[in-house]
């Protein structure tokens, strides 16, 4: 058995098993969430493929991948989103470094 | 499968087998009127596409010949059938191609021909776009993507650099700029995923085309790539048949049984037959109902009423928005 099995995306109902009222309202905001908005499908299609590349939930990166192509997305204009969000979670650790400097100052003559 | 026929191909299935028969959602359909003659001239393309349904390609010898031809111009004058859809293959590649569009033009049909853009770089076919122009013929082309990469794969190389030199040919002589000569392109999904929404990806063509190659078109259909033939075969090496048919059945749409295209046309093949539609005719899904099976035995009345044969593959036409020749239909 593997951790994660392709098959268990088409799966993920069944977490309706115990709850069920719980995994409703999340699949009702979970789908409003994607519709057109004030921001297209296609927007919210590559907002969901950055961030699924950044939890690392393999499930999010197939689906969102197949979300982009189809509406319409190329592998650039997916590759930029993924880009943009790689490069902010790098930047997220490397301000961090300020604390470290802060701490250093600190305790430094 | 509905119509209780087993077709194969290559030993298999030649249509995948749903989850859902297409007859337990979609109901008995029956045509509504027979507005569009659609006539494949053949088998026989500069291309071999990678998604093509008809089996296409350089190599193939399968032509309509000039007897056939002339039946469907008697049909059409006739029956006053207002359009006339002429496919193939490449259906320039016919001989009797200009003959048929310019008798069907006399007899006041509107002609969309499909044309697959970069035929007009083959030997004798560079005054293609003159021809399309005083015949005001309607051009409904494929390109996949407004990029190279995509295009090329599906249609092979160099296929993008030859479509884009054949279309500014087409704009050059008023193709997609003013009113009378209509030019329409065909987006379809290159890879195992649906279309996009027609009007988005219309504007993303429209802006990327301008602004890349300066070209101008009316407008852009999008297409489902339909689960048979080549594309199935494709689906099967690459282990996206399931995963496929799963996603168009999901998708179902009920509102796009209304506007199905094999309830306004009929099909011709290259030998004269008739079937409801181009998918129907390369699964050699014939009419079952009784109704006439070629073109030399036409009887309007009859085909306007007949049951139209589906399967699981009327799934490619069902999903999200629909897809027919002329793009979405609900
Ligand atoms: S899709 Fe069109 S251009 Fe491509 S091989 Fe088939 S008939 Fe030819
Ligand atoms: S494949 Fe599409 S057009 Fe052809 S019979 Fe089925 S629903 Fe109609």
């Amino acid at each position: 058995m593997h951790y994660y099995n392709e098959e268990d995306l088409a799966r993920f109902g069944e977490m309706a098993k115990y709850r069920p009222e719980l995994f409703e309202k999340f699949l009702a905001w979970y789908t409003a969430c994607q519709e057109e908005g004030a921001l297209s499908k296609r927007e919210k299609a590559l907002i969901g493929l950055a961030v699924a590349v950044t939890v690392q939930c393999p499930y999010c990166i197939e689906a969102f991948t197949n979300s982009c192509l189809e509406n319409g997305s190329n592998m650039d204009q997916m590759t930029e989103a993924m880009h943009l969000a790689s490069a902010i979670r790098g930047g997220a650790s490397l301000v961090h470094g300020i604390q470290s400097h802060n701490a250093h100052d600190k305790v430094s003559m | 499968m509905d119509s209780g026929i087993q077709i194969t191909r290559n030993g298999r299935p030649a249509i995948p087998a749903a989850p859902t028969p297409f007859s337990e959602r979609a109901g008995g359909l029956r045509a509504l009127a027979v507005d569009t003659l659609q006539v494949n001239v053949g088998k026989l393309c500069n291309q071999a596409c990678k998604h093509c349904h008809v089996d296409a390609s350089p190599i193939r010898t399968e032509i309509m010949s000039a007897e056939v031809v002339d039946e469907c111009l008697r049909v059409i004058r006739e029956f006053s059938i207002p359009t006339l859809d002429i496919t193939g293959g490449a259906p320039e590649l016919n001989p009797n191609f200009r003959r048929f569009v310019t008798e069907a033009r006399w007899f006041g049909a509107n002609v969309i021909v499909r044309h697959n853009l970069t035929v007009m770089h083959e030997d004798g076919q560079n005054d293609l776009p003159e021809f399309f122009a005083k015949n005001e013929v309607e051009i409904v082309s494929s390109l996949p993507y407004f990029q190279q990469t995509q295009t090329d794969a599906q249609r092979g190389t160099g296929v993008f650099e030859r479509s884009i030199s054949a279309l500014r040919r087409l704009n050059d002589v008023g193709y997609g700029t003013s009113g009378k000569l209509k030019l329409n392109l065909v987006y379809n999904p290159v890879g195992a995923f649906l279309p996009p929404a027609q009007s988005a990806i219309e504007a993303d063509f429209k802006r990327e085309l301008k602004s890349r190659y300066g070209i101008v078109f009316n407008n852009l259909y999008t297409i489902t790539n339909m689960p048979i033939a080549r594309y199935l075969d494709w689906l099967r090496r690459s282990g996206n048949e399931l995963s496929y048919i799963t996603k168009l059945v999901g998708a179902f749409n009920p509102s796009t049984l209304e506007g199905l295209m094999c309830r306004s046309m009929i099909s011709v093949d290259w030998t004269g037959r008739l079937f409801d539609c181009d998918f129907n005719q390369m699964l050699e899904l014939g009419p079952t109902d009784g109704t006439p099976r070629t073109i030399f035995d036409f009887d309007a009345e009859k085909l306007r009423k007949r049951m139209i044969a589906t399967a699981d593959h009327c799934y490619g036409c069902t999903a999200g928005a629909g897809s027919s020749c002329g793009g979405t239909v609900a």
